[in-house]
């Protein structure tokens, strides 16, 4: 028969390559989206062939933030809000290494949102994953930036009143070079949109609408995950390269998925060299080079010298 | 359509009901309806999922894909080796 009950399960999961199989079961709840964002994240660092020792992982505070305690590669589980700021440090510190943002709506829109505007307007090279479940999960509730106008949370009992941010527009205005967003249906979209941000130098963004079940789903009476689910499925309409001004989403309403930008600027690190090397000169040593960089740049420098005293 | 000798890829499911929280995903998403959602409860009082019908499974991976819990994962079953071989690229 073609069922194995697998006394191994754990070990043998592929994604005990990736997760710390030790630390399961987790705690998000019944039909909560996040851990399928984080299969999802899995199978993309899978797929980018990434050395896993050049991964790091940082989340602020929050069910979605509980990522890093999960995966069994270099991670933070930072402060409310400051992933970012730490992910840049690590990145400035250290730029081989590819950092990776996984974090919720509440902690990275709105405590955090400041580190969110400036990274995408500096195009630091950072992707960003944004589980965006319209709300502060693991405090009970509350509205989040992202809360559709009208919906409920514990802190809107009436409805909310508020215009919300549409996290890619934002992401966009600010000069973010990457941005696509996925529902958590579109599970190996969301796989395939991440494998690209992490090959993409620059500020890259993914966000993925997800369902919390337990807060989000119940307030608003909209049923389970698979209620969720089926939402997506219902209301979710793929358009790569939509201007980012007409992907807002209102309460139950269409969600616009799909790859919305992908540009080349030069990042931060970009510009750091460039404007320091034009206005310093030679003396300026070009931050952020690994040692073998600088000597096959050395060397070419030397053989261009001896070319051009032919 | 004529496939030569191919045959339709087969997958074996491996559920580990003691982290399945019963959500369905797996059960609903499957393309084939390999799944049921068991009327037995696990330790947590949750109806994990089993297998309806084995011979379904395409090994597509989408149950692996969109379980929360890293509670289902699914391996190429064996073949039986008279099928033409797949050659990507070569
Ligand atoms: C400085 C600070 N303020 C407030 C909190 C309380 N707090 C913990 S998690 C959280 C919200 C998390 O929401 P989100 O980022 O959307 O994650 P989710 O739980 O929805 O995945 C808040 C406000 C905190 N931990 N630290
Ligand atoms: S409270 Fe919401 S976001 Fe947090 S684990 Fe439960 S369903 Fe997920
Ligand atoms: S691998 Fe695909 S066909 Fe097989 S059980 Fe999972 S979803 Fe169904
Ligand atoms: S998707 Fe996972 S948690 Fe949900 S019913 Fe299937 S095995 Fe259980
Ligand atoms: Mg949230």
């Amino acid at each position: 028969m073609n069922v194995n009950a697998n006394a191994n399960f754990a070990q043998d999961n592929p994604m005990s390559q990736f997760l710390r199989m030790e630390r399961m079961p987790h705690i998000w709840c019944p039909g909560c989206g996040i851990g399928t964002v984080v299969t999802a994240f899995a199978e993309a660092v899978k797929k980018s062939g990434l050395d896993l020792d050049k991964i790091a992982i940082v989340s602020g505070i929050g069910c979605t933030g509980r990522t890093a305690g999960y995966v069994k590669l270099d991670s933070f589980h930072s402060t409310h809000g400051r992933a970012i700021p730490l992910a840049t440090g690590l990145k400035l510190a250290n730029p081989e290494m590819k950092v990776v943002v996984f974090s919720g709506d509440g902690d990275l829109t709105s405590i955090g949102g400041n580190h969110f505007i400036h990274a995408a307007r500096r195009n630091m090279d950072i992707t960003v994953v944004c589980v965006n479940n319209f709300t502060y999960g693991m405090t009970g509730g509350q509205m989040t930036p992202t809360t559709p106008h009208t919906a409920n949370a514990s802190t809107t009992p009436y409805g909310n009143y508020e215009y919300p941010f549409s996290l890619p527009f934002l992401a966009d205005a600010c000069g973010a070079t990457y941005i696509a967003r996925w529902t958590s249906l579109h599970a190996r979209q969301i796989s395939g949109s991440i494998k690209e941000a992490l090959n993409h130098k620059g500020f890259s963004f993914v966000e993925v609408i997800a369902p919390c079940t337990t807060l989000y789903q119940r307030r608003n009476r909209l049923g389970d995950g698979l209620d969720a689910l089926e939402y997506y499925q219902n209301d979710a309409e793929i358009a790569h390269g939509l201007d980012t001004r007409q992907v807002d989403i209102d309460y139950q309403g269409k969600i616009k998925v799909g790859k919305f930008v992908e540009k080349q600027k030069p990042t931060y690190l970009d510009n750091v060299n460039q404007h320091y090397a034009q206005v310093i000169g030679d003396e300026y040593e070009l931050y952020g080079k690994t040692t073998p960089e600088k000597e096959a740049e050395a060397k070419a420098k030397a053989e261009s010298a001896a070319k051009g005293a032919v | 359509m004529y496939f030569g000798k191919l045959k339709e890829a087969k997958g074996v499911v491996h559920i580990n009901e003691s982290w399945c929280k019963g959500c369905g995903f797996c059960v609903n998403y499957c393309p084939t309806k390999v799944l049921v959602l068991s009327k037995d409860y696990n330790a947590k009082g949750y109806h994990p999922p089993q297998v309806q019908d084995a011979e379904l499974c395409r090994d597509c991976k989408f149950c692996e894909l969109i379980c929360p819990e890293f509670a289902i994962y699914v391996s190429p079953a064996p073949s039986d080796g008279d099928e033409d071989k797949e050659t990507h690229g070569a």
